[in-house]
């Protein structure tokens, strides 16, 4: 059986540009599949590819063993990064629209359930806060009842709570046996909903696994942070590397450094210890921050 | 084609444009407002400049009476219609030399003083009186100014609404489900013709009821030619929309190509008399086509056939344009 969604080889330029540089990878049916990198990794570009919306310059994508065409529009649905909706018409009206465009669809009252849509569902789609927007966004992308939905940076411009939210959704969404490609520059987005990811930069990808398989490939530490004004200046017992207001010592056996920083006198009212995280990997992979 | 998704896109536009009230409200309220200020600003007898048609004038036989000064002499060729203007007063004498004879409207002023002017220049002239209700400037204008606002609301209405979708991300979004190029334009373009054909309905139904217009022609031919006049500018909308995503070119664009329509089609003026080049640019306008055409239906009392030549190149330039805007067009 052919994977779910199989790309080879993809070459994409953009005046002149690789975009993306021969990139190969493969979906299985019912994973949630996230595409990482920082600004300009070529990841939106990417993911307009898979969805059909821009045409590679090289390689190919094959979906259920097939190219990309009718079949694969009436099933994947899609929430772009941006996206206006018609003025002057409801949440409503806006799904019954785009209930319209398709020959199979999810019934209206579990679209408004499973997206949380039901105390604003008859108000205009202008007055709608961020948070309600991606819902209906989500809800538009599941309106044809798809078999694989993509999501361009759907968190992007939300604040935290709006976030933490918009992940209880998705992993609904993942619940119903849904195969979900995601885009993100949050690695705890990724760490939170993706089953495999891809780390891009300049159009490559750079690393490939599951979050935890690559964590536990790259690291053995953990990272022991301390207020940059309590760590001793010149202190060469122990290595510590500065990260804005704080220092952070990558450690393999936390109860050894939290000894040597008491010999040193060391306050430890400010101590956190905390695991390595994806943007860890990221710098340890390019040496750049993720968001650059 | 289907027609499930036509009619999807064509509700949400409908509604789109009705709940805009300020949109709506301007539509409306902006054609009436011209066309009123000019019956008002217009309502006196006219420029005192009197208009005589001469029939033969290639002959070179020259009256006494051409002479005279402040009097605009126009050369005919076509003596039963000039006898039509006459009757409307859009002539104030119709002349011809060789058969010793002239046409006045018995109710004109201007033609009792041209009557008497001439028979103090030449002799001999057989005098033919006729009667009819004068045209007014707002008789004039009216089909001017309706096809004017049929050219602002289809430019701007569709193809600066094309461009803001494409720019915002929404005709992506559209791309990116099963609807065609084609259902989303024939959509754009049933939802702007429907509108535009009640707007220009209701404004003529309205002034009418105030200036009761002169209407010789058929009602439903002066539909047919708004109908194929809107088709067409919707058309010429969406070429230029086609492919642009800024609006500040696309505004410049559809400026660059309504303005000069305004002024050299006919809407406030006649091209009669004015620099031939100037008339056979005219005629590369839509909006010539369809002002003539209104025009000659409500003045000249017009059927169909008479204006073909009119509807034949718009139907000629709608295909035109239709067929570059959808082979150019593009979601993104």
């Amino acid at each position: 059986m052919p994977p779910f969604l199989q790309v080879d080889n993809l070459v994409r330029y953009y005046q002149g540009v690789k975009a993306v540089d021969g990139i190969s990878f493969a979906i299985e049916r019912g994973h949630c599949f996230g595409l990482l990198g920082p600004n300009g990794a070529g990841k939106t570009t990417t993911v307009e590819m898979l969805e059909g919306i821009n045409e590679p310059t090289g390689g190919s994508i094959l979906y259920q063993g097939r190219p990309l065409g009718r079949r694969f529009k009436d099933e994947a649905g899609i929430m772009f990064q941006t996206t206006a909706l018609q003025d002057y018409i409801t949440v409503r009206e806006t799904l019954e629209m785009f209930k319209q465009m398709y020959p199979r669809t999810t019934p209206l009252p579990e679209l408004i359930e499973s997206c949380s849509l039901a105390e604003f569902l008859d108000r205009d789609t202008r007055k709608l806060s961020g948070g309600q927007r991606q819902r209906l966004l989500l809800a538009i992308a599941l309106v044809n009842d798809p078999a694989v939905i993509f999501l361009d940076e759907p968190t992007t411009w939300l604040d935290p709570q709006a976030r933490r939210n918009f992940w209880e959704l998705v992993q609904g969404i993942k619940k119903r046996g849904k195969t979900i490609v995601l885009t993100t520059h949050y690695m705890e987005e990724a760490y939170q909903l993706c089953d495999e990811i891809i780390i891009m930069d300049h159009g490559r990808i750079i690393a490939q696994g599951t979050p935890e398989a690559l964590l536990a490939k790259h690291f053995g530490d953990v990272v022991v942070q301390l207020p940059k004004a309590d760590f001793p200046a010149g202190c060469t017992q122990l290595e510590a590397l500065a990260n804005g207001d704080a220092v952070e010592i990558f450690s393999n056996d936390v109860n050894r450094t939290i000894h040597q920083l008491i010999e040193l006198e060391v306050s430890l009212v400010g101590l956190r210890i905390r695991q390595r995280t994806l943007e860890d990997l990221f710098l340890e992979l390019t040496g750049r921050e993720l968001r650059v | 084609m289907s027609f499930r998704r036509f009619l999807a896109i064509l509700g949400a536009r409908n509604k789109e444009f009705w709940r805009d009230r300020a949109a709506l409200a301007w539509n409306f309220i902006f054609p009436i407002m011209v066309i009123g200020g000019f019956a008002v600003a217009f309502s006196g007898d006219g420029p005192d400049l009197y208009k005589v048609g001469i029939t033969d004038a290639e002959s070179g036989q020259k009256l006494h009476f051409q002479a005279t000064r402040y009097i605009q002499f126009i050369p005919i060729t076509d003596i039963p219609a000039a006898i039509t203007k006459v009757e409307r007063h859009q002539l104030d004498m119709l002349v011809s030399p060789s058969r010793h004879q002239f046409w006045i409207n018995e109710t004109s002023p201007a033609g009792y003083l041209l009557e008497r002017l001439l028979k103090g220049s030449d002799e001999g002239f057989k005098r033919e009186a006729v009667t009819g209700a004068g045209i007014r400037y707002v008789d004039w204008l009216i089909s001017g100014i309706l096809a004017m606002n049929l050219m602002f609301s289809a430019l701007f209405g569709v193809g600066f609404v094309i461009v803001r979708y494409r720019k915002n991300g929404m005709l992506k979004r559209l791309k990116a489900t099963p609807v065609t190029a084609f259902e989303f334009i024939a959509a754009q373009v049933v939802s702007r013709m429907w509108l535009l054909l009640s707007v220009s309905v209701l404004v003529f139904i309205c002034t009418d009821l105030f200036l009761d217009f002169r209407m010789y022609g058929s009602y439903l031919d002066l539909l047919i030619v708004f109908a194929l006049g809107a088709i067409c500018l919707i058309s010429l909308g969406l070429l230029i929309a086609a492919r642009l995503a800024s609006e500040e070119l696309a505004g410049g664009l559809l400026n660059a190509i309504s303005w000069p329509m305004m002024f050299l089609s006919g809407v406030w003026f006649s091209l009669e008399g004015v620099n031939p080049w100037l008339q056979k640019l005219a005629q590369l306008f839509p909006l010539t086509h369809v002002i003539n055409g209104a025009r000659a239906i409500m003045i000249d009392g017009a059927g169909l056939m008479d204006i073909l030549p009119n509807l034949i190149t718009l139907v000629v330039m709608t295909a035109v344009f239709l067929v570059i805007g959808a082979y150019t067009f593009r979601w993104e």
